[in-house]
């Protein structure tokens, strides 16, 4: 690593949890990332919303290198993403993700949903990663659902069973990747509930979300995304009351007739 | 009539429907009787089910001959089988030859240990089919119990007198293709099947490509025969492994490709999800395999799996044609005995018999299995 990328790195390692530098992706021809540029500060939490194949999931999915990307730079946690298995390793233990889809596995137990990564990343004794995790689950409000098996339980119970999860390795930053889209409206509220918790707690979030309640309340920065470009970014009421772009104007009169 | 009736539904409302809508009666009316032309037809073939049944029962049971004087130079003499030749089975054959059918040439005073093996196979299977045995554990149980089987069938330690497995026989030597076989042949098609998907490595992925291809492409008679004669001219003279052992591998070989296609039959159908969930979560790809894909993945293609298992332990008859003494040849051979020239009926009935027990336990056992998995991914 040349000399500056190295002094770079140790700046941003005491300023910035996550930085993105002119990151361009291609999904063969489909140009889905164009130069996008961010730098998340730690402790910070960034809403990012956009209209659907905008490329946020895409961005947020290349944080923990789900995908790769092909032109740019990405430093998480003050290491850079690159092919190197080891640095790959490093990070993805410092970042949690939830999915949209929950993602939880069927064959475990909650508990053991909670208790499988600590036992083998963390390499952590199993009695302290089964205290660590009814402590998280008791943070997300099912405790009792421990010895249950994902498919038993209700959407809403899944996804805060996820959040638990990703918690359970003790992440400096979470990744949030719709995760509310895909559950009954009745169920939306309890997992931001959590997430709003999450959020005071201090925790650094990155966030894909449609929730725009949720995103006044708890995030310091939105980012809007619109053809795999950042188009605009600002605080919440900035953004919500005084939008600069066409593209921002004509997005929020679509999410706001939807609502 | 119709309107009393309806009435009378109204007032008491009816625990089952009636006979003739949802009895056996009403059943028969719908599937066997509903026209002429099936009616008909059932009575026809009703007609030719009894009468070849109860033909059947007087050849087997009715007419058949038991068992045979035999000479005092151990000659036996067929003439009551030759009597009834045509219209009684001569089940003699069997219980003068069952051993030789069972153990082939294995030595006669050292058949208690052939047929400990065939109880130690069974047991083996049974455990392995017990869920509360399915972990680490069953590994080491199989390696044991194959290991004991080993000692048993060769000796030549702990005061057993040595067999050369060119003797070894019968339904062991079939149970012996078809475990070994199916214990070797499992981990490879696990790792072939992961190979073959695996993107990191291109080289891995088309070696276990070409590998597979190359298998699927040739018949198992093919296979075997390369592994009895091909094989041997191309290794330097003096280092010839022995014919069952090659014989073996040939099966090894053979049925991991297959399995490893079934394998990656239910790799491909996990969600890209729990994939993803475990990369996130930090898991090495081996851990993410062992703990999170293989489970989910192998649970899926149990079905085609057995019905993998039960076409290879067919499969290994076909070690006829090299000349190694499965159930099938030692049954061919018995038959080669002058006297019993012309029974290979009954022979061959009670050899089907063996195989479609194991046959049909195993998928009985599948069906079982689906169903309690099927249920617990409800619960």
């Amino acid at each position: 690593m040349s000399q500056t990328a190295a002094q770079l790195d140790t700046q941003l390692n005491s300023e910035a949890a996550i930085v993105l530098e002119k990151v361009n992706k291609w999904f063969g021809s489909l140009h889905v990332l164009r130069d996008v540029s961010m730098t998340v500060a730690q402790r910070e939490r960034v809403v990012v919303c956009g209209p659907s194949g905008s490329g946020k999931s895409t961005m947020i999915r290349c944080i923990n290198r789900l995908e790769s990307h092909q032109e740019g730079r990405i430093i998480v946690d003050g290491t850079e993403l690159t092919d190197d298995l080891r640095a790959l390793d490093t990070i993805r233990r410092e970042v949690g993700m939830v999915f949209q889809s929950f993602n939880l596995f069927p064959h475990l137990t909650i508990l053991e949903n909670c208790t499988l990564a600590p036992i083998w990343v963390r390499k952590m004794p199993k009695d302290e990663a089964e205290d660590v995790a009814m402590s998280f689950l008791t943070r997300v409000k099912i405790p009792e659902q421990a010895k249950k098996y994902p498919g038993q339980l209700s959407g809403g119970q899944q996804q805060r069973v996820a959040i638990a999860r990703a918690l359970c390795m003790r992440p400096k930053i979470m990744l949030f990747d719709e995760p509310t889209s895909a559950l009954d409206p009745e169920m939306i509220k309890e997992v931001l509930d959590v997430m709003i918790e999450l959020a005071e707690s201090g925790m650094t979030m990155v966030c894909v979300t449609h929730e725009m309640g949720f995103a006044r309340q708890v995030a310091d920065r939105v980012v809007f995304m619109d053809r795999g470009e950042i188009v605009e970014s600002g605080t919440p009421t900035r953004m919500f009351e005084d939008p600069q772009t066409d593209r921002l104007k004509l997005f929020l009169s679509q999410i706001l007739r939807g609502h | 009539m119709s309107s009393t009736t309806v009435n009378d539904t109204g007032s008491t409302p009816r625990e089952r429907p009636p006979l003739l809508v949802a009895g056996p009666v009403a059943w028969m009316r719908a599937n066997l009787f509903n026209s002429w032309l099936s009616s008909a037809v059932t009575l026809a073939l009703l007609y030719l089910i009894i009468t070849s049944v109860l033909r059947f029962i007087d050849w087997a049971l009715i007419n058949a001959v038991w068992s045979v004087p035999k000479n005092p130079q151990g000659i036996v003499d067929a003439t009551a089988c030759r009597d009834i030749k045509g219209s009684g089975a001569c089940w003699a054959v069997i219980s003068d030859k069952y051993r030789f059918i069972l153990f082939g040439r294995y030595p006669f005073e050292e058949q208690w240990r052939a047929a400990l093996c065939i109880v130690l196979f069974v047991g083996l299977f049974v455990v392995s089919a017990m869920r509360r045995f399915w972990r680490q554990e069953l590994a080491y149980i199989w390696i044991g119990t194959l290991t004991l089987i080993g000692i048993l069938m060769w000796g030549g330690i702990l005061g057993l007198d040595y067999v050369p497995n060119d003797t070894w026989g019968g339904l062991p030597m079939t149970l012996i293709l078809a475990t070994f076989g199916l214990a070797f042949a499992f981990p490879l098609a696990v790792f072939v099947a992961l190979g073959r998907r695996s993107t990191g490595m291109p080289a891995v992925r088309i070696l276990c490509v070409v590998y597979i291809e190359l298998v699927r492409g040739v018949p198992l008679i093919s296979v075997l025969f390369m592994a009895s004669v091909m094989f041997p001219l191309f290794m330097p003279a003096g280092i010839n492994p022995d014919k069952l052992l090659r014989a073996q591998i040939g099966i090894i070989l053979f049925g991991a490709a297959y399995l490893a296609e079934v394998i990656r039959g239910g790799l491909q159908a996990l969600s890209k999800g729990q994939y993803e969930a475990a990369d996130a979560l930090g898991l090495t790809y081996w851990q993410k395999m062992r703990l999170i894909v293989l489970p989910q993945a192998l649970r899926m293609v149990i079905p085609p799996m057995v019905n993998n298992f039960i076409g290879s332990f067919k499969d290994t008859s076909l070690v006829l044609i090299i000349g190694i003494f499965d159930l099938l040849t030692s049954a061919k051979v018995a038959l080669a005995e002058p006297a019993w020239q012309g029974y290979s009926t009954e022979v061959y009935i009670v050899l089907a018999a063996i195989y479609f027990v194991f046959c049909y336990s195993m998928s009985r056992y599948s069906r079982g299995l689906e169903a309690e998995f099927s249920r617990s991914a409800r619960r």
